[in-house]
């Protein structure tokens, strides 16, 4: 293998995530400080699968009433309409609105849907100390990391409508309880990547590789 | 776990392990509050979800899966989840979500109308809907029974069921421009309005449902008469004319107005759902009804024109029935041309003193004897002109003693009653047969005789000039004889004088015979002895 395969941990060296100094560990501490940017350093994120998990469990909860409630209450004149995110995706379908209907579609049923599997499969194969695909599985973890937070268009686009559109008596538009619920799903898939460290796709590698 | 770590260079030789993470971390509570949020939603969603109900529309239109709402006084209590079409694919089966807690509204007599736009009469409804969107409104009902699946109504009922009032029928040849929501007057009072309308199943009736609000309700009794205010009524009588109308309403859109008939009886009001009859104007409400009218047959021979269906039937004057149907029909043997009239006599307009119905009597043997003796007595049918301008023709029954003698035939039905030519029809007929008898007058002949009459009269006339001249010498022969006659005659001519003494004489020998007379009454013995002296 690749001399990148022997990882500084292996070394007993600590990389700072915030300006990526490898430094060594005061000795006898376990957890110092980087000396440059004085950001907490640690081999690994602790707790980072325990941790992951349970804010994508959270996520994974709060995807479902996300998608039952609706997002957003319009009052008119014509009376009040609840929308739940699919059925606006529905509403939005047209032969001139279907691009837009397509970006709600994607930003918020999808991604936050892929960012749930993918993550469960990063777990789950790190979990398992599985060696194949380490390029590919690095590679999705960016994807998660980038394409999350335009989930939060979503809700951004919601909250803006809300408070723009406020025409008392003619027209009015409230968020409903399922934008709570969906901001829930972005913020704890957010988090969820956050504290998935990274590192551990190929740790077991590693591992491997020095054992063999 | 413990690093080993020497004090310098030879890199650690040690193998740097991650921690192996068997604490439960913090973070877990994510995910336990989000799952306990989820489910006291799901349970509270559960829970307070209402009944689900099935109401079955005629039509879907304007209805909504998903969108259309169940209002009640203006609040939302249900929204349509599905729209189906029946088994039978004749109506429409919409599922209900109702509102958490309406259990209570949905009972046995609970109705449900799709409220949209409408314009009927004086009311414009539901405009909010053409902006909105239909949606189903409810009234709830009072019934404790509990029901889920129901039937809508096709219209909008115009009363609710908080309106106190009283709902009467009222039965009609001619909806006119009734409708419902048409206004109901009472004293041009708006008192109720007109709720629902049918056709009878024979087909030849309609009736209407009316709902007359409470207090009014009180003033509709079993005398009450209704009639059809719609528009104006003009008419014209022998008091002037007379223009009638409810309301301006009632001119734009029609209306019913009731009045109790002033009969003097007090009578209590009139229960829900009493049936009426439906006038079609004020003067025809006040009518008395005809009770147990009497049909009978009018053949005349003459036109009709002017005889209208509804045209009156009057005995000398009085209206005692009326016209109700006019056919032509030619014999086919003698191809004379009649009318058969038919004609309703109310009974109860001609009036029959009753004195006691005697053995075997009864009121239509009576009513026999008294038309047989009527028509006995020359009374005949004639067509009569009512109305100079209009040519409107009734039918009069008067006394014709002239009449030829007729018997009435009761075995027909309906019964035949004699008629008698109109008078115009009279006059027409005497001066065509004057006419006739002065056509066949042989005015020739008469001019020929008449000439040789004059011829005759001239030549008497001669000779009755040679007679006069002989007249002449009689008369002046005449005239001697008159003379010497009165002659004898004058006062002092000598055979008047002599005549004179004469009669003295007479005078005086009577006397004598006088004085003898008393003197032998009172002494007859003197006829044998003779006078005795003068008296004692």
């Amino acid at each position: 293998m690749s001399p990148a395969a022997v990882t500084a941990m292996q070394q007993g060296l600590q990389s700072c995530e915030t300006c990526h100094l490898l430094s060594r560990p005061a000795p006898g501490v376990e957890e110092g400080r980087c000396p440059r940017c004085d950001e907490e350093l640690v081999f690994r994120k602790p707790d980072s699968i325990q941790r992951t998990w349970a804010y994508l469990i959270g996520a994974a909860i709060c995807y479902i009433p996300a998608n039952l409630l609706p997002v957003l209450t319009t009052t008119t004149a014509t009376g009040k309409d609840s929308d739940t995110i699919l059925q606006g995706v529905i509403l939005l379908w047209s032969p001139t609105g279907w691009p837009l209907s397509l970006i709600v579609l994607f930003a918020s049923i999808m991604i936050p849907s892929a960012k749930i599997v993918a993550l469960v499969y990063l777990l789950i194969s790190v979990q398992r100390g599985s060696v194949k695909n380490n390029a590919q599985r690095i590679r999705l973890y960016r994807m998660v990391e980038f394409i999350g937070r335009w989930s939060m268009v979503d809700v951004f686009v919601d909250t803006f409508t809300a408070a723009l559109i406020q025409l008392q008596p003619l027209m009015s538009v409230e968020p409903a309880p399922g934008l709570l619920f969906f901001a829930a799903v972005v913020v704890l898939t957010m988090l969820a990547v956050e504290s998935f460290d990274p590192r551990l796709i190929w740790d077991a590698t590693s591992a491997k590789e020095v054992s063999i | 776990m413990s690093d080993e770590r020497g004090s310098v260079p030879p890199l650690a030789e040690s193998r740097a392990v991650p921690k192996r993470q068997t604490r439960l971390s913090l973070v877990w509570i994510i995910p336990i509050v989000a799952a306990l949020v989820g489910v006291w939603i799901a349970v509270t969603r559960v829970l307070n979800e209402g009944p689900k109900i099935t109401i079955v529309f005629r039509s879907a239109e304007g209805l909504d899966a998903g969108k259309t709402k169940l209002r009640y006084n203006g609040v939302d209590v249900g929204t349509i989840m599905k729209i189906r079409l029946s088994d039978d694919h004749e109506h429409v089966i919409t599922e209900v979500q109702m509102a958490p807690k309406t259990e209570g509204f949905l009972v046995a007599d609970t109705r449900f109308w799709v409220v949209r736009a409408r314009i009927s009469g004086a009311t414009v409804t539901g405009l909010s809907t053409l902006i909105s969107g239909d949606y189903i409104g409810m009234e709830i009902g009072s019934s404790k029974e509990d029901k889920r699946d129901f039937v809508a109504l096709e219209t909008p009922p115009v009363v609710t069921y908080e309106v106190a009032g009283r709902f009467f029928l009222l039965k009609t040849t001619n909806l006119g421009s009734l409708d419902s929501g048409t206004p109901i007057f009472f004293r041009r009072l708006q008192v109720g309005e007109v709720t629902s309308y049918a056709l009878d199943n024979d087909g030849k009736m309609l009736t209407v449902k009316v709902f007359v609000r409470a207090p009014y309700d009180q003033y509709v009794n079993p005398d009450t008469r209704f009639w059809q205010a719609s528009g104006i009524d003009v008419s014209l009588t022998a008091s002037g004319l007379s223009v009638q109308t409810q309301s301006l309403l009632s001119i734009l859109i029609g209306g019913i107005a009731f009045e109790t008939f002033p009969s003097g009886r007090i009578l209590p009001a009139a229960e829900q759902n009493t049936t009426f009859t439906l006038y079609s104007n004020r003067t025809q409400a006040f009518e008395p009804p005809p009770r147990n009218p009497q049909t009978y047959e009018l053949l005349f021979k003459e036109s009709v024109r002017g005889l209208e269906p509804g045209a009156p039937v009057e005995f000398r004057g009085i209206r005692v029935g009326q016209v109700t149907d006019i056919r032509a029909q030619i014999d086919a043997r003698t191809f004379t041309f009649s009318a058969p009239v038919t004609i309703q006599l109310d009974p109860q307009r001609l009036g029959i003193k009753l004195f006691g119905l005697g053995p075997g009597e009864d009121l239509a043997t009576i009513r026999r004897k008294v038309i047989n003796s009527l028509v006995s007595h020359g009374v005949r049918a004639q067509l009569r002109t009512g109305n100079l301008l209009t040519g409107a023709a009734f039918v009069a029954f008067d006394f014709f003693p002239g009449a030829a003698p007729v018997t009435v035939d009761w075995s027909q039905t309906p019964v035949q009653l004699p008629t008698i030519p109109g008078e115009l029809q009279l006059v027409e007929e005497s001066a065509t047969d004057i006419l006739k008898k002065v056509d066949k007058l042989p005015f020739k002949a008469i001019g020929n005789d008449l000439q040789k009459a004059l011829v005759d009269f001239a030549q008497t006339m001669v000779t009755a000039r040679g007679t006069l001249a002989s007249a002449q010498g009689t008369f002046t022969s005449a005239t001697g004889t008159l003379d010497t006659a009165s002659n004898v005659i004058q006062p002092n001519s000598v055979q008047l004088r002599e005549l004179d003494n004469t009669l003295q004489e007479v005078s005086r020998a009577a006397r004598s015979i006088r004085v003898l007379a008393d003197y032998l009454e009172r002494h007859p013995e003197a006829l044998i002895r003779g006078k005795k002296g003068g008296p004692k």
